[in-house]
Parts: C-alpha cells; sequence; structure tokens
C-alpha cells in the first residue's frame, strides 16, 4: 500500500516551492491583458516570402508601431497586436508591410473598442464571481453530510486556489517569455478546469466520508490514505484520458486555441496534483496538528 | 430482466443509426438536410458590431431609427451573395452583423456602414465658421429658404432612381432626379450660385474624382430637375448609386468590434479539429482497452456512439461550430469516459469482494450513479455561466461555442457511459465469457 497522507511534507515543500515561483513571476511579469480586455488590433498575417521576426519588428518600427507584440503562430504565421486602427491606418500599415517584406496575406483582423474592451472585461469579472459562488455552493451541499463539512469545504477550496494560481503564475512566465495574452479564453479555461478539478477533490472526500464509518478503529490518518489509495486509479485514469485529448488538441489543431490547450493543460496536471496530493493530507493536517509525521 | 435488456439494446441501436443517418454524409444528411454549421473562425467572413448614434433622434423614435437601419443593412448586404447573414439589433442602440464565408475587401466593408448621404455645400463667406475643408476651399452647407424655413441640400431629396452612365467623351456621371422641395432647393441655390463652385460631400469627406481632388463642380446653369455628378470612378458612382437608392442610414453607425477572417484561415482548422478529436477518441479508446479489457471495449463502443450522437445533435440542434467549440467537443471525449471509469473501478471492487460478473456490474452502476452526477454538476455549472457570459459580450463566440458543446458534451456523456454501457455489459452477462474475470480486469485473471 503506498503511504500518500504520510509523505505529506514533502508535497507540502514541493507545493510551496511551485506557488512561491507563481508568486515572484506574477509580481515581476504581470499579466498582460489580451486584446478583449485593453482594446485594440490584432492582425495574423502570412507573408508570401520568408520573413523574419526580427526584419518585422523593425520595419513595424519605422513604420511608428515601435513596440508592439509580435508572436509567431504555427508555422508562417505573424500574430501582431497593434493599437486600435481604422481602415485608414490599417491599410497604411498593409502598404507599408507590403513595400517592405512582400505579399502578405491578413487572415484574421481583430478590432476591439475601448467600451467593448471595459464591458468584456466587467462581465468576465461577473462570471468569475459567480462561478466561484456557484462552486462554493456545490461544495457545501456535496460535503453537507460530513462529520465536519467547514474543513472539507475550505480543504477543497484551498486545491482551488492552488489550480487557479498555477494558472496564472504560468502564463505570466509565458507573458514574460513569449508575450502570451491573458484573453477571454483563458478565463474560460481556467473556468472549465477548476469546474472539472473540483469533483476530482469530491470523489476522494467522499471515499473519505464512506470509510470513516465502515472503518471506525483505524486512525484518520489511515482512512484518509486508504481512500485516496482507492480511488487513486480512477483519479488518474480519469485525468489521463482527459490529457490525451488536450494534448491531442494541442498539437493537432494548436494556432489559436493553442494558449487555450496550454491552460487545459496546466488546469489537469495541477488540479490532478491538488485533489490527490493537497486537499487529503490538509484535512489530516488540521486534524491532527501535524505538517508531516513526527514533526509538529 | 433480461428481456427488457435486449428492448433496450434494440433502442439504442436505433437510435444510433439515426444518429449515423443525420451525421453522414457530413455535408448533407440522410435525415435532417443540413449541413454542420461553421462559425466565422471556421469559414471566414466578418463579424463587426456597430454603435448606432442615436444623439440626433427624438426620444422615443429610437426603436424605429434601428429597424430602419436593420433595414437599410439588409439591402445592402444582400446584393453580397452571403448564404446566411445574420443583422440583428442587440440591445438599444447596437447591431450585429455577420456575414460567414465572405471575403470581403476593407472598402466593401467601410462602405457597408456608410451613411450614404451626400451633402451639398458652398464656398463660406468672410468670417463665416466652415464645416468642411479641403484644398478647394472652405465649405458651409447650401441652404436655401423654403416655406420660410431654411433647408440644407442634400441627397435626401434624390429620388430613389440614381444610375451610372457615361458621357460622350466617356466621363462617369451619376445621374440623380430631385423630388418636388429638391428641385424648389436646387433651383435656389444653383440660380444663387451661378458661376460658383458647389462642393459634394458624404460625412467629413468630399467626394473625390478619379484624379484624387475634391469634386466641386462650377454651376453653369440653373437646375432643377436632373443633375449629374461627374468625375467619380466607375467603382466609387456605382457603389453611390445603389447605395442613395437603397436607402441612407437614418443615424450614423461606428464599428465597436470588428473580427475579419479570411476563409483561406479557417479551411485548414476544420481538418485540423477532425484530425486532433479522431487521434483524441482513438488514444482514449486503446488506453480504456488496455486498462479495462472488455468492459474497456464496450465503453469504447459507447464512445463512438457518443461521438456520433453528438455530432448528431449538432447538426439537428443546430450548433454552429467554433474552433473553440471543437475544443469543448474533443475536451468532453475525454471527459466523458470518466462515468465508465467510476463504473470500472466500483465493478473491480465488487468482484474482488467475491460477488459474481452479473450483481458486480449492477452494483457497479448502482453505486457509481451518485459520483457521476455529482461530478458532472460543476462542469455543467460552468457551462451554464459562460453561456451566459458568452451572451452579454460582444466578443463572445469562442466562449459561447466552447460552453455549448462542452455542456451537451456532459449531459450526453451521462446517456452513452451509463445506458450504452451497462445495456452491452448485460448483454454479455449471459453468455459464457461470464466466468472470465480476467477479461474485465487483468489483475484479477492473474489471481
Amino acid at each position: 500500500m503506498f503511504d500518500i497522507v504520510g509523505k505529506r511534507r514533502w508535497f507540502f515543500i514541493a507545493t510551496g516551492i511551485v506557488i512561491l515561483v507563481c508568486v515572484i513571476s506574477l509580481a515581476v511579469f504581470r499579466l498582460k491583458a489580451g486584446v478583449e480586455f485593453s482594446s485594440g488590433s490584432v492582425m495574423t498575417v502570412a507573408f508570401e516570402q520568408e520573413v523574419v521576426q526580427a526584419d518585422l519588428e523593425a520595419t513595424l518600427a519605422d513604420l511608428g508601431y515601435a513596440n508592439v507584440i509580435i508572436q509567431r503562430v504555427g508555422d508562417e504565421d505573424f500574430l501582431i497586436r497593434l493599437p486600435e486602427l481604422d481602415s485608414k491606418a490599417k491599410k497604411e500599415l498593409e502598404t507599408g508591410l507590403t513595400g517592405r517584406l512582400g505579399n502578405l496575406d491578413v487572415k484574421e483582423f481583430d478590432a476591439v473598442s475601448p467600451l467593448v474592451a471595459t464591458e468584456t472585461t466587467r462581465n468576465a469579472g461577473i462570471a468569475v464571481a459567480v462561478a466561484a459562488v456557484g462552486i462554493l455552493l456545490y461544495i457545501a451541499w456535496a460535503f453537507r453530510r460530513m462529520p465536519n463539512p467547514f474543513r472539507y469545504g475550505a480543504c477543497a477550496l484551498v486545491a482551488l486556489a492552488h489550480d487557479a494560481l498555477v494558472a496564472l503564475g504560468v502564463f505570466s512566465i509565458l507573458g514574460g517569455i513569449l508575450d502570451w495574452e491573458i484573453n477571454l479564453m483563458f478565463v474560460t479555461g481556467v473556468l472549465a478546469v477548476i469546474g472539472y478539478s473540483v469533483n476530482n477533490t469530491v470523489v476522494v472526500f467522499d471515499r473519505v466520508r464512506e470509510n470513516l464509518v465502515k472503518d471506525a478503529k483505524s486512525g484518520f490518518e489511515t482512512v484518509v490514505n486508504n481512500s485516496l489509495v482507492e480511488t487513486l486509479s480512477r483519479s488518474l485514469n480519469t485525468s489521463l484520458t482527459t490529457l490525451f485529448v488536450v494534448i491531442a488538441l494541442f498539437l493537432f489543431v494548436g494556432a489559436t486555441i493553442q494558449n487555450f490547450a496550454v491552460v487545459l493543460l496546466i488546469g489537469v496536471i495541477a488540479g490532478t496534483y491538488s485533489s490527490l496530493c493537497i486537499a487529503p493530507q490538509l484535512l489530516v493536517v488540521w486534524r491532527k496538528g501535524r505538517w508531516g509525521r513526527g514533526v509538529r | 430482466m433480461i428481456r427488457r435488456n435486449t428492448q433496450v439494446f434494440i433502442a439504442v441501436l436505433i437510435v444510433f443509426i439515426l444518429a449515423l443517418l443525420v451525421v453522414f454524409p457530413v455535408g448533407e444528411g440522410v435525415l435532417g438536410k443540413r449541413g454542420v454549421r461553421l462559425g466565422l473562425d471556421l469559414q471566414g467572413g466578418l463579424h463587426v458590431v456597430y454603435q448606432a448614434d442615436l444623439s440626433a433622434v427624438a426620444s422615443g423614435d429610437e426603436a424605429g431609427a434601428m429597424d430602419g437601419v436593420v433595414a437599410v443593412l439588409e439591402n445592402r448586404i444582400n446584393p453580397l451573395g452571403v448564404t446566411e447573414p445574420v443583422i440583428q439589433k442587440q440591445g438599444t442602440d447596437r447591431i450585429l452583423v455577420e456575414l460567414p464565408g465572405l471575403d470581403i475587401t476593407d472598402k466593401e466593408k467601410e462602405s457597408l456602414s456608410r451613411v450614404a448621404l451626400l451633402e451639398f455645400g458652398e464656398l463660406v463667406a468672410e468670417g463665416e465658421e466652415p464645416k468642411w475643408e479641403n484644398k478647394a476651399g472652405q465649405w458651409k452647407p447650401a441652404t436655401a429658404v423654403i416655406d420660410g424655413e431654411e433647408k440644407e441640400l442634400t441627397s435626401r431629396y434624390f429620388k430613389q432612381n440614381t444610375y451610372v452612365d457615361r458621357s460622350n467623351l466617356g466621363q462617369i456621371l451619376l445621374i440623380f432626379e430631385w423630388d418636388e422641395e429638391g428641385s424648389q432647393l436646387s433651383e435656389e441655390i444653383t440660380g444663387r450660385l451661378i458661376d460658383k463652385p458647389l462642393g459634394i460631400f458624404e460625412g467629413d469627406e468630399a467626394l473625390q474624382g478619379e484624379d484624387g481632388r475634391p469634386i466641386a463642380p462650377v454651376v453653369r446653369a440653373i437646375i432643377t430637375e436632373r443633375g449629374q455628378i461627374e468625375g467619380l470612378t466607375y467603382e466609387e458612382a456605382s457603389r453611390l448609386s445603389k447605395q442613395l437608392n437603397a436607402g441612407r442610414l437614418p443615424v450614423p453607425l461606428e464599428i465597436l468590434y470588428d473580427q475579419t477572417i479570411s476563409p483561406i484561415l479557417g479551411s485548414d482548422f476544420v481538418g485540423m479539429s477532425v484530425q486532433a478529436g479522431l487521434i483524441g477518441i482513438l488514444v482514449v479508446m486503446l488506453f480504456m482497452i488496455f486498462y479495462y479489457r472488455l468492459s474497456g471495449f464496450l465503453a469504447s463502443l459507447a464512445l463512438i456512439f457518443y461521438g456520433v450522437l453528438v455530432m448528431a445533435l449538432f447538426k439537428l440542434i443546430p450548433v454552429t461550430l467554433t474552433l473553440a467549440g471543437m475544443g469543448g467537443f474533443i475536451l468532453s471525449i475525454g471527459m466523458a469516459v470518466d462515468a465508465n471509469v467510476l463504473i470500472f473501478e466500483r465493478m473491480k471492487e465488487e468482484l474482488r469482494a467475491g460477488r459474481t460478473l452479473g450483481a458486480a456490474i449492477e452494483a457497479g452502476f448502482d453505486r457509481a450513479w451518485s459520483a457521476i452526477r455529482d461530478s458532472n454538476v460543476t462542469t455543467l455549472i460552468v457551462c451554464v455561466i459562460l453561456y451566459w457570459l458568452g451572451s452579454t459580450i460582444v466578443a463572445s463566440a469562442p466562449v459561447q461555442g466552447f460552453a455549448l458543446t462542452l455542456g451537451i458534451g456532459v449531459l450526453v456523456s451521462m446517456f452513452t457511459a451509463i445506458i450504452v454501457t451497462r445495456t452491452l455489459l448485460r448483454l454479455f452477462v449471459r453468455t459464457g465469457l461470464t466466468s472470465r474475470t480476467g477479461l474485465f480486469s487483468p489483475h484479477l485473471g492473474r489471481k
């Protein structure tokens, strides 16, 4: 039998390091707001000839667009993040780019006005808040018959916060290195993954509740560990099948949905980890007041 | 109970065949003569949200003005030949236009939302405030007093029969005719402006000739009935003529959100998403068979059924598939087997506890149900919230598509994973395979 709960000290240390890295990264790089939240334009262009990113950057600077974010998408496309362009400015930019770098094809053009950006930010905020309340209500309901419902709920919440923080942290790192932005699909992905991963925690806790009744002799720590091991193959298998499809999405579709696939990937991994290695262990710590075996 | 199971099996089979007939052939199913509807990101096209400037409209008339805008936009969009255009009022002062599959130039896009009101102007006198300024001078609206009221001369007084013609010298002419009030105005104004220029403006800009210079013809004679505008390019003249005849927009429009996608971009994605979906399903199936053997195989059959049923629903509802929607569907494939995993793990435990296969199956399904229900609740909560979010914001297509397909996927998977898998498993209980529990779990077989 694996002893997962007994090794909780190591899990807490590892988690602590990851969280610290995420917090530092968030403080240093911060998050880059996508066009839906901050207004402006995004243009996806493909050049007929091979174009190097540095040349594109220099050309854009010459045309009066210095320090714009350029991201390579797929094999040959460039995503250029620009201030809001009206049709005249857009035409001038296209003509300018064609003149220097050869023929191009504007595959996608998005322009978001400040008014829409404000609305989107506000409504996304409301959606996140409503989702949080919904999940809280669900947790309260799911744990209503537990001996200490508040404790179970709080541990599940810590696991959720962990998942969200890791997703944000990784994206701030990606934002710092690759200029990835937080867009509406990021919010969507995080919410979907959180909704999904809270279930993993609930399944484990559900088994703890069942075993506490069945196996009154063993200590709390043993019961939690047994429950964890019993549900382990279910938790891992479900996460694995979900990971398979997310990886397929990332590898075979990529392009504009690439960032979204990465959110899901991080979320599924973080969610599985937190429901197996954080939430149940916290429950034991709370009950026994010990962070690890023999450590007070 | 066994007879009942056979009936359920036949029902499942019939649903499967019906679903197949809806899905294939892909373009236009045997049942439900409709292809899969693809979103803008998959087939290219235009998605614009306009904000109408209602400041000049009397209160109470806003709704009427907006209906007018929709009607004019319809008139302008119909000739473009888009199969399923969407022109919709959003809220009180916004209009959503979606033109899927259209490869539109910037110029065409711009002309869609032009007011199409021509205003005529005269040069300002010393000290007067100009409304327009260009190379040809400073201009103010040309006005005349009719029945004691000062009125501006605009294309409001054109009859809706303008057309483009060529002069003997090959010059492009835009021919128009004044209505009754217009001809009175024109008579007064042109009479006053003989040998002086008359500027023609659309919005803030003067009409430009082929040579790029503002059009401002010098009045040679009094114009009462018919007039002509010379010097436009053929393209510009025919656009103006069409728009003048189709009616001008009652209020100016401003673009709030604009998404234009080239049709070339989208076509790759359909193939890529289908490939990702198929590979995803295949890997999940292999994993399930490897891990759960015969039950895994049956779960894989249920998964195929799941895929076909969801696609059929997408066509029937119909769901407009976007890239994010495909993502939601592909994600739901991975989640769909969760119910089966929960059941099979329970079954294994029951088998280990020494039950017969039949009893283990029933116990597995009974006990796993509450966990399955609970574990789908949060995903559904999130889907509902995301769908709502998608309906309240402008740049929403991806969010809504994802929420819808994931939500449908989760609901359907509860049906297929439970009903379909259980029916198939029960069919096997009666066969000689029952005693060979190794088929259901490799670990048990080795004992």
